[in-house]
């Protein structure tokens, strides 16, 4: 047994929070850059210009890339030959309390759903815990604004649906909120499983690198042709035009039941933040 | 790109147009969900309102605490349809000119149009880069209202899209 401690858990958390926060995506600056040469409309091309300078002050002065600093979703990856000593939960909460608190970044839990009062800390987060064999515990967080969290969408489609309309679905619920959800979007959409699972995977597709194709070919297809067809709607950046509304689209399934086909279409801003570290 | 220097009077509003590029210096006002609604129960109230909106700019923004020596934090647009309700009295107030991200009720166009103002786009999510652009920052009203509370800002080169101008016209997707 390799023993890790909730200091140190709590510690990795909130540089974590930091770095998410302060330093946008490889991936997605990448991304923000190609598109900013090929975006057609001069309009689209000076918002894409500025996107990619805010992240280089973002980064320089640690500011937030976006003040809007969501509700933190933290991934954690238990090796089954690690033994934490001591409540995880409790000291993944912590890092991201003090990770909020050190970075002057915005707090935006409120401790319940109806009655809303502030809980002042940013937390608690959500935490998605699996496991696997090794002696390592990884650790991911991935702040989530709710501009773009409110235009997501869960579709329980038919099991006879056909691709055409599972486009239509994605592409629909773009067309419907994307304009105010800080487009380029990228979208990491879950397929399969029920529900529950379906959503999940939509978060965690949006873990994976912006222009990583699906190993399955059905699967890549699909995600070209959504990307296709969602920047052919032209909302373009900040929705004022363009041919880049999406940067990405990643896809991820699960084996269902014979009667239904779940979807969830997971839509995020340009300001995708999320970083990780291995313990 | 054109320069702007607030406040925004009538001759420079309606000489702005849909789709053009500005950089607007000068002082503004942030106003967000909070905010609008207290001004919009003052305004209901015929009582006196903290600040004269006449040929004035709100900039829907919360900006976050400043580090050490900055006069604020990120401070990006947040979406303006929150305050759809509010702005007609607002704009019938005298207020000139929103910044804001993203689309406008029907109302708010009518509006905008009858009154002559301009609504204008900020690059939604771009905290950092409008924080490099705001030179001085203070509290004017609501300050119990934290993030919410109305700040005087003082911007200089602050860019922005006109999106709905003085005649009705707007370049939003819909
Ligand atoms: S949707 Fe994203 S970029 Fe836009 S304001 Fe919210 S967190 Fe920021």
């Amino acid at each position: 047994m390799r023993k890790i401690s909730t200091k140190k858990i709590t510690d990795v958390v909130s540089r974590l929070v930091l770095k998410a926060n302060f330093s946008l995506r490889k991936d997605v600056l990448s991304s923000l850059k190609r598109a900013a040469l090929s975006e057609k409309s001069p309009l689209g091309k000076s918002i894409l210009k500025i996107l990619i300078e805010n992240a280089r002050i973002a980064e320089k002065e640690g500011l937030a890339i976006c003040q809007y600093t969501g509700i933190a979703v933290v991934f954690c990856e238990i090796g089954q030959k690690v033994h934490v000593g001591g409540d995880i939960d409790k000291a993944i909460n912590e890092g991201i309390r003090l990770g909020y608190k050190k970075g002057c970044l915005r707090k935006s839990v409120v401790s319940d759903p109806i009655i809303r009062k502030n809980t002042g800390t940013n937390t608690p987060s959500i935490i998605h815990y699996s496991f696997n064999k090794s002696d390592k515990l990884r650790l991911t967080v991935l702040p989530k604004g709710f501009g773009c969290e409110n235009a997501s969408k869960v579709f329980m489609l038919k099991p006879t649906a056909t691709e055409e309309e599972i486009i239509e679905s994605v592409v629909g619920a773009v067309k419907e909120q994307g304009a105010d959800a800080c487009p380029p979007l990228i979208l990491g959409i879950g397929i399969g499983g029920t529900l529950d699972k379906a959503a999940t995977l939509s978060k965690e597709a949006t873990l994976l690198p912006v222009n990583k194709t699906n190993p399955k070919k059905h699967l890549k297809r699909l995600e070209s042709l959504i990307l296709k067809r969602v920047n052919e709607t032209g909302i373009g950046p900040a929705g004022l035009g363009g041919k880049t509304t999406c940067l990405g689209v990643n896809i991820l399934s699960f084996p269902t039941h014979i009667a239904g086909l779940p979807v969830v279409v997971n839509i995020n801003c340009h300001a995708l933040r999320s970083a990780e570290s291995l313990i | 790109m054109r320069k702007i220097y607030l406040p925004l009077t009538e001759e420079i509003r309606e000489s702005l147009r849909a789709g053009e590029e500005v950089l607007l210096s000068g002082k503004m006002y942030t106003a967000r969900d909070a905010a609008h609604k207290r001004l919009y129960e003052a305004i209901k109230k015929h009582k006196k309102l903290p600040l004269d909106l006449t040929d004035n700019v709100i900039y829907y923004c919360g900006p976050t605490p400043a580090k050490p020596g900055a006069p604020v934090g990120s401070c990006g647009p947040t979406t303006a349809k929150r305050m759809d309700g509010f702005t007609p009295a607002l704009l019938a107030s005298g207020l000139a000119g929103m910044i804001g991200k993203g689309r406008r009720s029907e109302e708010v166009k009518k509006a905008i149009k009858r009154y002559k103002a301009v609504y204008l786009v900020a690059v939604g999510g771009a905290g950092a880069y409008f924080a490099s652009k705001i030179k001085k920052a203070n509290i004017l009203a609501y300050k119990e209202l934290g993030p919410e509370a109305i700040y005087e800002l003082w911007v200089e080169n602050f860019p922005a899209i006109v999106a709905i101008d003085s005649r009705g016209q707007s370049i939003i997707k819909e």
